[in-house]
Order: C-alpha cells, then sequence, then structure tokens
C-alpha cells in the first residue's frame, strides 16, 4: 500500500500546476449561467483546449493527452487547488462522453466529441419529466417511429434540464416502445436544442440564475444517426451515465479539498470571534481529506480492473453532504454578514442541489443498503 | 501508487481473520471481564506468534520493524473479535516508545506490558498481570506501581490505578509511540464498526414484524446505510495515516482517523443497538461486547476534542 506519486506523474503535476498558475483568471468569471458569464466560460474552455487540459483522458484525437486516472486526478486537484472557473462543459464531458465511447458508433464518435472537448457546442442532460423524478423510469416523453424519414419523432416535455437555457445539444431518454415494461422500450436520443419543435423555457434556480430549463418538443424528428446504443437499450446506457455523475468523475476530491483550504483560511481569519466553530471546521477538513483518501482508494480499484458499482453511492451522498456541510461552516464564520452575496453564499447555494441531483440522496440510501449491505428490497407502487 | 493492500498484507489480515474466527474471542473476552485471564493469556501467546506483538518493535531489538498498514489490519482484526488485554500497549505504544531497550524485545516475544499516559490515558490496562508495568507524565517515564481495580463501562477493559516508581529511561520517541497508539486504537474501532454492522445487518434481515423483514424498511435502510457510509470513508483515513506513521504529518493524520473512525464506529453502535431493539440492550447478547468497546475506545489516547485540537494545531499553526 502506498500513496506515491511516480515521477512522471509528479512532471505532470508540476506542468499542470504552473499552466493553471499563468491562465486562471485572477477574478472569478461571472456565472455560467448568465449570458455574459456563458460566453467567458466558453472561452475559457477554448484555452483549456489549446493547452489540451479540457479532457487529459481522453484520446489523442479528440483533443486529450490520454492521462491516466492516476493523473486525472491530480488534474482536477490542481485545477480547482487554482480557483480554475467551474467547467460549462461539464454535463457533455463528464456524463454523456462516457456513454458515446462506450456505446457510440466512430462515426459519433468523431462527430461529437471534439467540440464537446472543445467547449464549442455545449450539452445539456434531459432527463427528468414533471411526472418522473427519482422514478426516471416512469418517463412519459415519446419517441415515434418515422420509417420514411428513417429516424424518430419526439413528443413531450423534459425538465430540471441543467444548462439547457444557453447549451447548444441535449441528450436524453424518450419512451420508444408504449407496449413494452417500464425499464424496457426507452430509447436514448442526441438532439441540437435549437431543432424544429423545441422550445426551451429557463427555470431561475435558487440562486436566481437560469441554471435549468424545462425543455418542450413538438414532433421533432431526430434521424437514426443520433440515437445512442440500440433502440429500446436506453435505460441501460443511461444507467452507466447515473453511475458516472455519482461516482468519480462529476465531484473530484480537488473540489473539496480546495473548499477545505479556504474554510481554514477563514478560520485564520474569523475563528477568534467564533470559537464555537472550530469543531465543524475541522470536521469539514477531516471529511475533506478522507474522500480525497478514497477516491485513492477507488482509482486503485478501477485502475485494477474493478469497477465502480454501486460504491458511486456511497461517495455520492458523503460529497454531497459535505459540500453543504463545509459551506454552512463558512457562512457560520461570516457571522451576522453571512447573508451577503459572495463566494461563500454562492458555494452555499450551489451546495444545496448535490443531495439532489444524481439520484436524491434517499435513492442512493436505498441502494447502498439493497445492493451492497444485500437488505431486502421495498415492494414498489403499482403504477407504470 | 496502490492505495490497496499488497498481497502480503491482504495474507496477514486473512490469517489473523481464520485464527481469531476459531478462537471463540467472544467466551474469552467474557472470562477476561471476570478476571480469568487464562483463555486470554493463550490467545495472547498464539498472536505473538503470528507476529503482531513485535510488528512495531524494531528490527535491530529482535521485532519486525513492520508499517503502520501492518499494525492496522492487526488491530482492526482485534477489534472486530474484541480480543481483549493490553494491545495497544503492548503491541503499539511501548514498542516505539521502548526505542532499542532490551524490554521491547521481550514484547516482541510476547511479554504483557501496560503503560498509563498522562494526562489522555490515565489508567493502565491489566497491569496486574503486566511484566513491565509503565508510568509517562510530562515526557518523563517511570516504573509503576499497580493500585486499585478501576471498572469500565466496557468491562473487558481490566483497568488499575498506577503510580510512578523508579524513574526509566525510554530510548524512543514518546510522541511518536502516542500516534502509533492512537492509530491503533482507530483501527480497533473500524474492526469494532465493522462488526457491529455486520451483527445489525444479519438480524434485520432475519428479524420480521408486520408481516415483512425489518430490513425492508427504509427507516431501517437509511440507518445502516449512513453506518456503511461512514466506515467506507473511515478505512482510507486509517489506512493514510498508517502510511503516514513516522513523517511531519503523523499526528495530524493519525488524529483526522482517530476523530473520524470513533464517530463511525459510535454511529455503528448506536445504529446496531436501536435496529435491535430491546433484545440488544441486554448484557447476554453478545452485542454488548462491542456496543461498550466503542464507547470505550471514543475516548481511549484521545479525545476527539484532544485529537480536533491536534488537526487543527496543525493545520493553522501554533497558539490557534
Amino acid at each position: 500500500m502506498d500513496l506515491e506519486l511516480s515521477p512522471s506523474e509528479l512532471e505532470f503535476q508540476a506542468e499542470a500546476r504552473a499552466w493553471l498558475a499563468a491562465n486562471v483568471p485572477t477574478e472569478p468569471l461571472p456565472s455560467m449561467d448568465t449570458a455574459e458569464g456563458w460566453v467567458l466560460h466558453q472561452e475559457w474552455e477554448k484555452k483549456l483546449t489549446e493547452a489540451r487540459y479540457s479532457v487529459v483522458s481522453w484520446p489523442k484525437e479528440y483533443h486529450g493527452r490520454e492521462a491516466s486516472l492516476i493523473e486525472w486526478v491530480i488534474f482536477e486537484e490542481e485545477y480547482y487547488r487554482a480557483g480554475a472557473p467551474g467547467r460549462v462543459s461539464q454535463n457533455g464531458i463528464f456524463l454523456l462522453a462516457p456513454i458515446i465511447f462506450e456505446h457510440g458508433t466512430k462515426e459519433q464518435q468523431d462527430r461529437f466529441l471534439p467540440t464537446m472537448a472543445s467547449g464549442e457546442r455545449v450539452w445539456a442532460q434531459c432527463w427528468s419529466e414533471p411526472e418522473a423524478g427519482s422514478d426516471l423510469a416512469s418517463l412519459r416523453s415519446t419517441a415515434t417511429r418515422d420509417d420514411a424519414r428513417g429516424g424518430w419523432v419526439l413528443n413531450g416535455q423534459k425538465t430540471w434540464s441543467s444548462r439547457a437555457t444557453f447549451a447548444h445539444w441535449g441528450f436524453g431518454l424518450f419512451r420508444s416502445d408504449p407496449e413494452a415494461a417500464r425499464h424496457a422500450g426507452l430509447t436514448y436520443f442526441l438532439f441540437p436544442l435549437d431543432a424544429d419543435g423545441i422550445t426551451v423555457r429557463p427555470i431561475a434556480q435558487l440562486d436566481g440564475e437560469a441554471g435549468f430549463a424545462e425543455v418542450f418538443f413538438e414532433d421533432v424528428f431526430v434521424p437514426d444517426a443520433d440515437v445512442l446504443g440500440a433502440p429500446g437499450d436506453g435505460w441501460r446506457v443511461a444507467m452507466s451515465t447515473a453511475g458516472n455523475e455519482r461516482g468519480l468523475s462529476l465531484r473530484s476530491p480537488g473540489r473539496f479539498c480546495a473548499a477545505a483550504d479556504r474554510l481554514v483560511d477563514l478560520w485564520r481569519t474569523n475563528g477568534a470571534d467564533h470559537p464555537e466553530q472550530r469543531e465543524a471546521v475541522v470536521d469539514a477538513w477531516i471529511r475533506a481529506q478522507a474522500y480525497r483518501l478514497y477516491t485513492w482508494g477507488t482509482v486503485t480499484r478501477l485502475a485494477g480492473g474493478g469497477d465502480m458499482g454501486a460504491a458511486g453511492s456511497v461517495n455520492k451522498v458523503f460529497w454531497s453532504e459535505l459540500d453543504v456541510a463545509l459551506h454552512e461552516t463558512g457562512l457560520d464564520l461570516l457571522g451576522a454578514e453571512a447573508e451577503l452575496e459572495s463566494r461563500w453564499t454562492d458555494g452555499y447555494i450551489f451546495s444545496l442541489s448535490g443531495p439532489i441531483y444524481a439520484g436524491t440522496n434517499e435513492i442512493q440510501r436505498n441502494i447502498v443498503a439493497e445492493r451492497i449491505l444485500g437488505l431486502p428490497r421495498e415492494a414498489k407502487g403499482a403504477g407504470k | 501508487m496502490k492505495f490497496t493492500w499488497t498481497e502480503e498484507q491482504q495474507a496477514f489480515a486473512d490469517s489473523l481473520e481464520s485464527l481469531l474466527a476459531a478462537s471463540d474471542t467472544v467466551s474469552v473476552a467474557r472470562a477476561w471481564a471476570e478476571d480469568d485471564t487464562a483463555a486470554g493469556l493463550r490467545l495472547w501467546g498464539r498472536l505473538a506468534e503470528q507476529g503482531v506483538n513485535a510488528l512495531m518493535v524494531a528490527e535491530d531489538a529482535g521485532g519486525m520493524g513492520a508499517t503502520g498498514v501492518e499494525l492496522a489490519i492487526a488491530f482492526e482484526a482485534l477489534g472486530r473479535h474484541a480480543v481483549p488485554g493490553p494491545w495497544v500497549e503492548s503491541a503499539a505504544y511501548l514498542p516505539v516508545a521502548l526505542g532499542a531497550d532490551a524490554v521491547a524485545s521481550e514484547l516482541a516475544e510476547g511479554a504483557v506490558g501496560t503503560v498509563a499516559v498522562a494526562p489522555h490515558v490515565p489508567h493502565a490496562l491489566d497491569a496486574d498481570i503486566a511484566a513491565h508495568v509503565y508510568v509517562i507524565d510530562g515526557g518523563a517515564a517511570r516504573r509503576g506501581t499497580v493500585g486499585e481495580r478501576l471498572h469500565s463501562v466496557d468491562n473487558t477493559r481490566r483497568l488499575f490505578r498506577v503510580a510512578g516508581d523508579a524513574p526509566a529511561t525510554l530510548d524512543g520517541d514518546l510522541a511518536a509511540a502516542f500516534d502509533t497508539a492512537a492509530l491503533a486504537t482507530s483501527a480497533q474501532l473500524l474492526g469494532a464498526g465493522e462488526r457491529l454492522l455486520d451483527e445489525a445487518v444479519a438480524y434485520v434481515k432475519q428479524r420480521r414484524q408486520f408481516g415483512r423483514e425489518i430490513g425492508s424498511y427504509q427507516a431501517i435502510k437509511h440507518k445502516l446505510a449512513d453506518v456503511r457510509i461512514a466506515l467506507d470513508f473511515a478505512r482510507p483515513l486509517v489506512n493514510g495515516a498508517a502510511l503516514s506513521l513516522g513523517s511531519d504529518e503523523a499526528t495530524r493524520d493519525v488524529a483526522a482517523a482517530k476523530v473520524f473512525t470513533a464517530e463511525a464506529a459510535y454511529l455503528a453502535s448506536r445504529v446496531a443497538l436501536q435496529v435491535h431493539g430491546a433484545i440488544g440492550y441486554t448484557r447476554e447478547l453478545d452485542l454488548s461486547i462491542w456496543i461498550m468497546k466503542v464507547r470505550a475506545l471514543l475516548t481511549a489516547w484521545g479525545t476527539p476534542a484532544h485529537h480536533r485540537g491536534q488537526v487543527l494545531e496543525a493545520l493553522v499553526g501554533a497558539g490557534a
């Protein structure tokens, strides 16, 4: 057992650190969920891409540098330590790309991955529906076969689609076989959000910005070339995305270690006035450290050929609750000034979404109990 | 970078597990609590043959000079099986504190040693049967004389008042010894926590109420899931601290592991008790051994408040 980085990993780390130090904007960018911030975040992605830092673990032909999983974690640690901007392309590069690599055709990979990597084309996730949240498999939006045109016609409504307000393309599940049982008969589609028949209606989030949107589909034609995986196989394809979202890829330890370090800095200046926060500050740092070490264990397992499995659910509950606690403590250290908008309120409001998205923490706890501890499954309701 | 046990470390864990699983450690612990230490001392001897007592003894003192990782493996197994005796004292603290002293060689061979370390470890375990009793106060070591028998909530922890007598010279590093002891205690807590979760999961799968297994109810599932999650994040802290022993970050990393693992194990004890209901509240059920052990280990070798202070001091510098 060891935690030593190899000479080439250390070299990669030093290079990434130096590049970030020289290139990360000195002032935080405006929110990516505003028109102004969106453009600046896309420009930042372009800069990352030119230095081959936007998707370090991808193949070279798609703007990557074929970095190992260990190097990816190193990069993420450096990225957040440097205080670099949030990733506007996150839903594409972390959630959709792994599916395109696994289930997409070579033609789809060549067509979609390069512009996804560069942030030129930003992707939005269209999963939830008004009546299908935690129970995603009950979704009702339909895909009807159109043999004459060689494709499918989409109808229905998606909601809580992150980044859809400004994004260019979307990905989501539609019911292509109304006769099949819940999980069967779903198909995974990719579609431009400016297609005929699509209406995007922005929804202001808790912070007031339109970070997600409703997306309405009215007879939207999608050619066969934009179906991901086989028709009817969408659930299996989508669930590999869910594992990515919960597990390693979305919440790299760097985020929390950097935030915990900022919390310790805040303690240095404000701790004397708020000694009652001592325990919470230490516990946030310990948890960030636990998350970092846990991730190295996961990386070791994955590098050895293991898979994420239900451990992604263990991970998701932990980081999302850590993120809330960490920011709550930051606010507590600000005392009566805490309500004023600041980096801490931004982080706090963002953290509140963590226990909800990517499968609520209640769903995750069910998964941990049933798939890891082997407890009996609860009888499900009769609804379709 | 390989943050998992090597094959040798896995084999060591497996051999301890098979020895302890076949040793009826619950009966050993119950007898030990009644001052009948014969079976426990026989088990002590068998574990010494496996090398547990020699792990942290320096090679030039006849020990194995093993790493913190092997120490954590051994103490997790001791915690899982509730093995009684002054293990932290004999196999973690004293080997490091004694350094090249001849007594370290005796301990490696299986001699029983114990120690009180003011102010965090005020009393000494099993001092009446120990060949070597030490009292450490303000960095000075003395031979200890055995006083009154005290009663821990964990009745398998036979505590004694000890008083400092003739000065003793210890060759080793007392701060490093304390880190080592706190790491061993953390690993014991991890093992105890895992055992409590195993017992709780087994119980809720077979106990039926309102016509179904109670483990099928979400109220039960979510409590147990929280224990699984807490223990899953305690383990890497213990392993990280094990690798950190001897480094500049050792005190910080061990303290972090002790705080978090104690909290995780304590949660395991509370949840295991709760899901068992009234039967869990009996001394007769073996679960009681681990419930009380966790409560005792929570404050042994540094309270959570002490260790949080250590972490904070390391992070913000002295005087914070």
